[in-house]
């Protein structure tokens, strides 16, 4: 169990991954830092979402490792990458339609609190629960929505929650899967804001396609082609990086 | 929790009532046989609870899930055959035995999900069923004959006294009732819910799902071989048609109808679902013709079942 961020560092290595005839990981290998945002950037079928399911257990590499905080966690299965405090977000909103947005909060919290065999008191009522779960929602905006049944949020609010829920599992290092996918420019920009200020006491990765929001984020940036690393390092020489704008960037926004 | 009252919490305590008043009723109006009607509703209503446990909050839609009536109800048949017909032991080795089996099943099933699921649960209560057919001790086809009723012994709990039998069974609805509630409402019941809605999710958050989904699937499987001990110590008389899949056809069918992930949707389902049949049964012999087009309108046009209609909100009415 997690009580509390820690500073631990993810990384990479040599990871191969293979779907038939398709390589989405080749000999990649990363190494994210505490206290920093780590973008992954490339275009669609780079195997972006094939590394975030990897480093978070959900997919196991053909070969190579994951470390963590100086440990192997290659292995370990995603529930126990979780309680070590390696959280991730969804790219397809994925929280529980059903619940209520407090509910969804609930159950991460609840998490971390040991294991779910208790059978007679209400968890609803149960003030350990509900009232760290109502500081969070505070926290990110969504305050005054906690009786709200999941599925009836407004996109933006839902990919909101999705935060929220990794956020409340008490990570010390994000996996975010295209936080901004399908929100407006104001709300992006509240996002933006919103990450830039857990950059202090989490590690991040963050995978995007809205590549403002990513030269206003990273401190550094990978760019993935074809399941294999082309480049790394600070965003200004991501930048500069002639390989980088041949494969991907494109004149226009350079 | 929300606490709105619904026409649904109005006919659960309506039915409450009622079968708590069934034998005073029916020794008013002369009519005898609906005591054994009503105490044959219940000891369906608790298997039904069982089934909607990890039905209808779970998403494991249980194929053999009568499995359990049979072997709660060969428990008391073939030990009061052998002569111990104390429900000290006879109880706990009904619950006990389901238990493993449910143990056992369900980590074989637990493997596979959709219609996979569906096929396995069908296909494991389906070769308990071929073993009880073929243990011609114990009566093969034919079943068993109890002669004697479990004994507590207190002199308190007598369960030959038919309104003791009754009032056994009632209290155990209640109790399970009771308990459905609180698992539901509960960490465990959160984990449950979650599984079902969104499972890769749940793991997502640090929760290894598997083992509370194989818990759900034991106490369910134990609820329901509790159901099948009263059933066989109700009809004094087990057969393998207890455990037959048409029973397990039954048993979701009462828990659809009723209407699946509420607190009183099986019971409701199991009192619409048997007395419906009882009455078109005395009206035509092809009542099955009617019925059967019933429950097809019924799942297509009312999804959440009777409290769907009466307005439930699931879940936690």
């Amino acid at each position: 169990m997690t009580d509390g961020p820690r500073a631990l560092h993810l990384e990479a290595r040599g990871l191969h991954k293979r779907f038939g005839g398709l390589q989405a990981a080749a000999d990649l290998s990363m190494r994210a830092q505490h206290g920093e945002i780590h973008a992954v950037i490339g275009p669609n079928g780079a195997g972006k979402t094939t590394l975030v399911h990897m480093l978070s257990g959900f997919l196991q590499p053909d070969s190579g490792s994951i470390v963590f905080g100086g440990d192997d966690i290659t292995g370990l299965p995603a529930p126990g990458r979780v309680q070590r405090g390696l959280a991730r977000s969804f790219q397809i909103t994925s929280v529980f339609r059903e619940f209520t947005v407090l509910e969804n909060v609930v159950l991460p919290v609840q998490a971390r609190q040991g294991h779910s065999f208790r059978f007679w008191r209400s968890a609803m009522r149960d003030p350990a629960l509900t009232e760290p779960a109502r500081v969070l929602l505070e926290k990110v905006g969504l305050g005054d929505r906690a009786a709200t049944p999941a599925g009836h949020l407004a996109h933006g609010e839902q990919r909101q929650l999705e935060i929220a829920i990794a956020l409340a599992t008490h990570p010390s290092f994000l996996l975010l899967d295209e936080p901004m996918a399908g929100m407006g420019p104001e709300e992006n920009r509240d996002l933006i804001d919103f990450l830039g200020g857990l950059k202090e006491t989490h590690g991040m990765l963050l995978i995007e396609h809205d590549l403002d929001a990513v030269f206003a984020l990273a401190d550094r940036i990978t760019v993935l082609v074809y399941g294999r690393a082309i480049a790394s390092g600070r965003p200004d020489a991501i930048r500069q990086n002639s390989q980088v704008r041949a494969a991907y960037l494109g004149e226009a926004h350079v | 929790m929300r606490s709105q009252l619904t026409p649904a919490h109005a006919v659960s305590a309506l039915l409450i009532s009622l079968c708590a008043a069934v034998p005073y009723l029916a020794s008013a109006l002369d009519e005898p046989f609906y005591v054994i009607v009503f105490a044959r509703i219940m000891v369906w209503a608790i298997a039904a609870i069982s089934l909607n446990l990890i039905m209808g909050f779970g998403g494991m839609i249980s194929f053999g899930h009568a499995v359990y009536l049979g072997i709660g109800g060969y428990a008391v048949g073939i030990l009061a055959f052998h002569d111990i017909t104390s429900a000290w032991i006879q109880l706990p080795v009904a619950m006990g035995l389901c238990a493993v089996v449910a143990l056992v099943f369900g980590v074989i099933c637990l493997r596979t999900r959709g219609i996979y699921f569906i096929m396995i649960t069908l296909a494991l209560a389906q070769m308990v069923f071929f073993l009880s057919v073929s243990a011609e001790r114990y009566g093969s086809d034919d079943g068993l004959n109890i002669l004697w009723r479990s004994e507590f012994g207190s002199g308190i709990i007598d369960l030959e006294d038919g309104a003791v039998m009754y009032y056994t069974i009632f209290a155990a609805l209640l109790g399970c009732l009771l308990l459905q509630w609180r698992i539901v409402v509960s960490r465990f019941g959160m984990v449950l819910r979650a599984s079902q809605s969104n499972d890769t999710r749940v793991q997502a958050v640090g929760i290894p799902t598997y083992r509370y989904r194989l818990a759900a699937f034991v106490i369910a499987g134990v609820m329901c071989g509790l159901a099948g001990f009263l059933q066989a110590n109700l009809e004094r008389f087990v057969s393998p048609d207890m455990m037959n899949w048409h029973r397990s056809g039954e048993l979701i069918l009462m828990t659809v109808l009723g209407g699946t992930a509420t607190l009183f949707g099986p019971l409701v389902g199991a009192v619409v679902f048997l007395l419906l049949s009882e009455i078109l049964s005395t009206i035509t012999i092809h009542w099955h013709l009617v019925f059967g087009p019933f429950l097809i309108l019924v799942v297509l046009f009312a999804r959440g079942g009777v409290m769907g209609l009466l307005g439930s909100r699931a879940a936690r009415d």
